[in-house]
């Protein structure tokens, strides 16, 4: 790890300062992904600046839905009563995640800033464009079946490696960011990006702003949703396709549908054609297998990641028809219930 | 700004390595400590403190050999820097024990021959601890789940989830 100093600020005004004064510095909290990076030698901070001082840690009530302070750890985040009655598809989708003391570690925000999981990316060896601007992309070519089959670009393939964020794509969620000049509110739709030609650049938010809150908004989907994550092994790893459905049934229709896709491009992956497909529709499979054509229609393989085009189509339609019948994925026996 | 005590800036390569009084206590001890800011927890423990329990295993957070307690959570000693835990509490596996009695979790390891070559072992048993006072675990695929941040390549987990299972339900011959 190199050397850098430290800094712990404790208002928010300060901490943006702090950025804003220095290109090389980070903001630090939970530090699961930023540590791990600086250990490679992929991250070199000239500076740490360490919020975990500044009031950023509640979950409050925000016009029927909540405001999640940044600095919520994702284990607290999971096991609050709120978010567990009426964001379950949030809470289902964040233990899917990572490792219990890791969920004790990584922050709200932080979840949305972690950098993929690439091999290239880390391995300072390779030519990697999101590392290293220019220098290639290793993963073309190479070892892509974690990849993406949706959105990449002939620059970069990663995926974005997020749990939560697949479920707070289909929420609808807003982040809340204050820069030098004030706060502004982030759809999270808009927060990621896509590659293009500047995979360096993951999101929106500018260097020097930091993350306030994610913010839910009230429609819950509390009944019908599903977080259902294929990976390599049952617990404690990736994902290879995930889906996080949710439904509002009225007479056996789907009046409100939800659907993102995570593991499969450099952002959660939504398409709102798909989510109108299913408007409408009798809750069935007839139904769902048209939004799952609808929402990986741009699907494209890059030889060994080809199969998590089929994956995701059915691991699409098993998640919606979870979602309809009510029996949402267990994150601990993996069995449906 | 209203920078702490702990601003610290000369410090990145130029002129003498900083070092940054921390406050911790560890194992129920009150330390004052200067540590440089890139000193990990995990580190601290090992080199500084002869406090070598906890394991060093991947050193990335992906096997769970360093799991201590911080303020009674369990978290990877090794993705954690010491400087930023001032005024925080940490239980090693050394700080369980309890005027010579080992801990309970301890006792059913060695009950259940939870182990083979042992080095994951500190690590399970504070997570173990830790998923204890979580209370969230009350099946075996529970256990195995909330466990899963902590691997044993000598595959004793058969034994682990059953010593585990023996605190949960207080069926233990010991306390």
């Amino acid at each position: 790890m190199n050397r850098f100093s430290y800094v712990r600020p404790d208002a928010v005004a300060a901490a943006v300062r702090e950025r804003a004064s220095d290109p090389g510095a980070r903001f630090i909290a939970g530090g699961t992904n930023l540590l791990d990076l600086m250990k490679y030698d992929v991250e070199a901070p000239s500076r740490l600046i360490d919020i975990t001082r500044l009031p950023l840690r509640d979950i409050q009530e925000i016009d029927g839905g909540l405001r999640i302070g940044a600095l919520v750890p994702n284990s607290d985040l999971a096991y609050d009563p709120r978010i567990e009655e009426r964001y379950p598809l949030l809470a289902s989708a964040i233990l899917a995640g990572a490792s219990p003391q890791l969920r004790n570690m990584a922050t709200t925000g932080g979840n949305l800033l972690q950098r993929t999981r690439c091999v290239y990316f880390y391995d300072t060896a390779t030519p990697c464009n999101k590392r290293t601007p220019g220098s290639g992309c290793s993963a073309i070519g190479g070892i892509n079946r974690q990849h993406a089959i949706l959105g990449a670009s002939e620059h970069c393939i990663a995926t974005n490696p997020s749990d939560m964020g697949v479920a707070l794509a289909a929420l609808r969620a807003n982040v809340r960011v204050a820069g030098p000049d004030g706060e502004r509110t982030i759809p999270f739709s808009e927060f990621h990006r896509l590659p293009g030609d500047e995979p360096q650049r993951d999101n929106n938010l500018a260097a020097d702003e930091l993350i306030l809150s994610v913010d839910l908004p009230a429609e819950h989907f509390a009944a019908n949703y599903t977080y259902l994550k294929l990976r390599e092994r049952l617990s404690y790893a990736f994902a290879l396709v995930s889906v996080a459905a949710a439904l509002r049934l009225e007479d056996g229709k789907i009046a409100e549908a939800r659907l993102a896709l995570g593991g499969v491009a450099h952002k959660p992956w939504r398409d709102e054609e798909a989510e109108e497909l299913l408007r409408g529709q009798p809750a069935e499979r007839a139904s769902f297998e048209q939004a799952a054509l609808r929402i990986l229609s741009g699907a494209r393989g890059f030889g060994e990641n080809d199969f998590k085009i089929e994956l995701a189509r059915r691991a699409i339609v098993r998640a919606l028809e979870q979602a309809a019948a009510g029996t949402p994925q267990s994150q601990s026996d993996k069995r449906v219930q | 700004m209203q920078a702490t005590e702990t601003d610290t800036r000369s410090g990145n390569g130029t002129g003498e390595p900083s070092r940054i009084p921390v406050v911790l206590t560890i194992n129920g001890t009150e330390r004052r400590l200067e540590v440089e800011p890139w000193t990990t927890l995990l580190d601290l423990l090992r080199e500084r403190l002869d406090l070598t329990g906890s394991k060093k295993g991947c050193d990335h957070g992906q096997c769970g050999a360093c799991t201590v307690l911080v303020d009674d959570r369990r978290v990877n000693a090794c993705l954690t820097l010491a400087v930023m835990l001032d005024g925080a509490s940490v239980t090693t596996v050394e700080g369980l024990a309890q005027d010579g009695q080992l801990h309970p979790v301890q006792d059913a390891f060695v009950e259940h021959d939870a182990f083979q070559c042992g080095y994951c072992t500190p690590g399970q048993i504070c997570s173990a601890v830790g998923l204890l006072k979580e209370g969230r675990a009350q099946s075996d695929d529970e256990i195995r789940e909330l466990m899963s941040g902590n691997l044993c390549r000598c595959g004793a987990y058969v034994n682990i989830v059953a010593a585990v299972r023996q605190v949960m339900d207080g069926t233990g011959a010991g306390r």
